[in-house]
This record gives structure tokens, sequence and C-alpha cells, in this order.
């Protein structure tokens, strides 16, 4: 009666499986450290320059909209601390895992997907090597690294995108907006940006190597595990930030 | 075995010895490459045993896998190779990375130059398999099978999508590895000729070209079958016939008939 629930309850416990062997994978050998760094590569740096367009106009605009929303109460000075909280604590970390999500559980789940069709994975299997090893845990340690880093980056040129808008449009003084901007943020708030790409970075090369391995079917299931991947782990960016706000909204 | 509600594998029991050959052919989706897989252990059965070099693998971790199957060189359909790496990393994998006893590099180009040469590739060292011909591609994966010099040898349809002096070639080379080095070897295929080039030529080191397989001798103490090789037809994933290709051709069953060109 309940079948129509087995698919997704099954494919649940695969990712646990997954998540367990490529987590358990970081504290025994092989280590493949060429890997990682090729990973840290494509993941990182690979995507600064999108990183840093999306992260400057997203502090311009947020800059834009809100200096009308403040110029009612006559408090465009207080421009600084919106655009800093606003973009510590959600944007930046959200938008630049929404990127990394369609740059690279996409690449992920593609390169994986192909070479599973192609029997790359069995044949790395044939030869003794674990694929979970070999091409799991390298992306999550790579991303997880590289995703926090991203969204500092991130941060910090939306900040200068708020200051570019400030400084010609609002006609701040320089210190009256970084001051502003630099004495809003509290502890709780540079914690909370930096757990959530650090949390976001598993879900993401995650799903990307879940949807990737279980790719069947050739060239049209690649495709699929693609565009899979993607929605998958941008719903989840949403979800666990929901979760992450509720917890620190909480705290405070 | 079973894959939802499909059986694939049922009733399958077969033994292979030491330097003996099996051909294996089947209609597509009859099980054959389900078989090859499942006798590695890269997919497990729901029920029977599979032993692998003597040793049972069907309960076993995947880790405690790795070094029982260092012992076999599988060909994959299309090759497998990976295809981020050049095609001396390729052949050089399963040296460098065997649980136990990995080769230093060095080690490992020696006898990388020496299985490419065995299959007239020593060119393409620097080169990546999407450069490469559907045949070459094939012959770097044998090349992969055979570097760590193991006493089985699975291919996975090593002809299919080739054109037949390729396919030709391809089969040669097969028979040279196993003749020249005794191993043992299941082969997988939809092609008959392939089957009766593997039971009716070796390979002569001496003049260095396939011979028929009577007339170097060797064949005495075993008769009608010098090379030791045996038929296996399946048909949804039973196995419908067993022999040597003398059988084989005398066989009168429709399905296995299909498998045995009229003309030859």
């Amino acid at each position: 009666m309940l079948d129509f629930l087995k698919p997704p309850v099954a494919a649940i416990q695969d990712f646990y499986v997954l998540s367990g062997r490529a987590l358990r994978n970081l504290f025994r050998g092989p280590h493949y450290v060429d890997d990682i760094a090729i990973q840290m590569d494509t993941i990182g740096v690979g995507s600064l320059p999108i990183v840093l367009l999306i992260g400057f106009f997203s502090g311009f605009v947020i800059t834009m909209q809100m200096s009308r929303a403040l110029a009612q109460y006559g408090a465009t000075g207080q421009v600084g601390q919106i655009v800093a909280i606003t973009l510590v604590r959600e944007l930046g970390p959200v938008l630049t895992a929404l990127l990394v999500a369609g740059r690279n559980a996409s690449g992920i789940a593609s390169e994986l997907g192909s070479m599973k069709v192609t029997e790359q994975i069995d044949a790395m299997r044939a030869l003794g090597t674990d694929p979970i090893q070999k091409l799991v845990t390298p992306r999550m340690i790579a991303t997880c690294i590289m995703l926090p880093l991203l969204t500092i980056v991130a941060d910090f040129v939306g900040l200068i995108g708020g200051y570019v808008i400030a400084y010609f449009s609002i006609g701040l003084t320089t210190s009256e907006y970084w001051t502003n901007a630099y004495q809003a943020l509290e502890y709780n708030d540079i914690a909370q940006g930096l757990l959530k790409p650090f949390v976001f970075a598993f879900i993401i090369s995650l799903v990307g190597c879940f949807y990737g391995l279980r790719t069947t079917g050739g060239t049209q299931g690649v495709g699929l595990a693609t565009t899979k991947a993607v929605v998958a782990a941008s719903v989840w960016v949403f979800v666990i930030t929901s979760l992450i706000t509720r917890v620190f909204v909480n705290l405070h | 075995m079973r894959f939802d509600e499909i059986v694939a594998l049922d009733s399958v029991s077969f033994e292979l010895g030491a330097s003996e050959t099996r051909v294996v052919l089947g209609a597509a989706g009859s099980g054959k490459t389900t078989l090859l897989k499942a006798a590695i252990g890269l997919i497990r059965p729901d029920s029977g045993k599979i032993y692998l070099l003597g040793q049972e693998i069907t309960g076993l971790k995947e880790a405690q896998l790795f070094h029982i199957r260092s012992g076999v060189g599988v060909l994959f359909q299309e090759g497998g190779l990976f295809d981020s790496v050049t095609v001396e990393e390729n052949v050089a994998y399963p040296l460098l990375n065997r649980t136990k006893h990995p080769d230093t590099l060095d080690e490992a180009e020696t006898k990388v130059r020496a299985a490419l040469r065995f299959v007239e590739l020593e060119q393409t060292l620097e080169q990546y398999p999407s450069e490469l011909s559907g045949g070459m591609r094939r012959r770097v994966g044998i090349a992969r099978a055979v570097v760590s010099e193991p006493p089985l040898v699975l291919y996975d349809s090593p002809t299919a999508g080739l054109d037949p002096i390729t396919a030709n070639l391809i089969m040669a080379l097969i028979a040279k590895e196993r003749d020249s080095r005794e191993t043992a070897n299941l082969i997988v295929t939809q092609r008959y000729q392939d089957g009766q080039l593997m039971a009716n030529f070796r390979y002569n080191r001496n003049s260095g070209h396939l011979e028929p397989a009577s007339t170097n001798g060797a064949g005495g103490e075993n008769g009608s079958n010098p090379t030791r090789t045996i038929f296996m037809v399946m048909k949804d994933g039973r196995v419908v016939f067993e022999g040597t290709q003398h059988e084989l051709e005398a066989s009168q069953d429709d399905y296995v008939q299909k498998f045995v060109p009229k003309h030859t």
C-alpha cells in the first residue's frame, strides 16, 4: 500500500550511507592529496570571478533599495549596518552556495555520471580503488575548505559594493559607512555566517556525488542526474539556512 | 541474482580452471555482463556463492576484495579507461594503486612500456583516451588489464562496436596474451567468430604469429580441444548450453544455433 514511499526512503538511506562512508574516509587512508588540490582549484579558484561579480552587485543593490526605505526615517546613515548584517548573516552564504551549487554540484554530478555510464567507476573498483575515497571525499574536503573562503570574499566585495553606492549616491563619508558596518557585526553574526557555508559545502558536494554515482541510462541519464543535483542542492541550501537562522535567532 | 523484480542471473554455475578459456555467448540482456561483474564482486548475488582465485568472495567487504581483485585483469566494454588521465597513467593505475606492494614509479614505467608494446601502442603514452580510436582504446584497455600479469583475465565484449578487421586484431591480441602467459580467460561476447578464434588458434612465440592450434603439437593430450576452450550460451540469465566448439556446432537448439553461422 505504501509502496510509493519506498524509492524516496531508499534514496535517503543511500544518501546517508554515502555520506557516512565519505566522512569515515577522512580518518583512513589512502588520502588523494593531488585530487583534493585539483578540486580546490576547480571549485574555489574557478568560482572566484562569478562570486566576486555576484557579491559586489548584491551589496550594490541592497544599498540602493535600503537607502530609499531608510530615507523615510531619516536614517540613511545606518545603511552600512543593514548591508553588513544581511550580507554576512544571510545573503553572502546563500548566494555563494547557490552559485557553487549551480556551478559545481552540476559539474560533479555530470563528471561522476559520465564515469559511471562509461564503466570507469566499475573499472576503478576492479583496479583496487574505492571510488568514494578517490572521488567523493576529495570533492567534499575541497568544497568544505573553499566555500567558507568564497563566502568571506563575497561578503567583503558586497560591502564594497554597498560602499560605492553609500559614497557616490547617498553621500556618506568613508568612515561613516565602514564604522557603521563594522560595529553592526557581532561574533554571533560571524559564527552564523561561517557555519552556514560549511554545512552547505557538505550538502552541495555530497548531493552532486550522490546523483552522479546513481546515474543510469547513458548520456540522457547524465543530463538528468545533473539537473536533479542542482535542484536538490539548491532546495537543501534554503532548508538548512532556515534551520540555522532559526537556531541562531533563538540563541540571541 | 535479481535487479528489482527482474531476474538477471538464475542458477548459473561454472568453474574456470587455470589456463582455460571460457567463451560466453548470448543475446543482449541475457546476463553476460552481469555474470562477469558478479565474478569479481562488483555486483553481489542474492543467493549462491562465488569463488575467485580459490577464495570465497560472496561475504567479503569491498576493502577485502581489493587485494583479491588485483589478481584479475578486466577489460570493460568500451575499455573503461579513465578519460581524465593519459594512456600512460591509465595503464600504470593498477600497478600504483594496488593495496599490497604498489610499484615505484620507475618499476611501473618499465612495465607500462612493455604492456603498451605488447598491444603495439607504445607511441600513445602521452595521449588521452579521447584522442584514440575505439579499437585503440580497447587495446589500451587490454594493456591495463594485463600490465600486472594477473593469472585470470576477464573480457567484456572486447569486439562490440568494432569493424571485423579491428575485431580480429583485438581477438588476436587476446589469444597472444593467453598463450604467452598461460592465463585463464573469461570472454563475454556476441560474436561467434571471437570464440572460434580462441578455440582454434594459438599464438606461436617463435614465429610471432597466430597458427591453427592443431599444427603446433600442443594439443596432443587434450584431444580435439587443444586450447582448452569451453563455450557457454546464455539466455535470459540461464545457461542453456555448455560444451566444446564441436558440441556447440552440433547443437540442435534453435537459440544456440543463432550464434553459430551456418557456413563456417
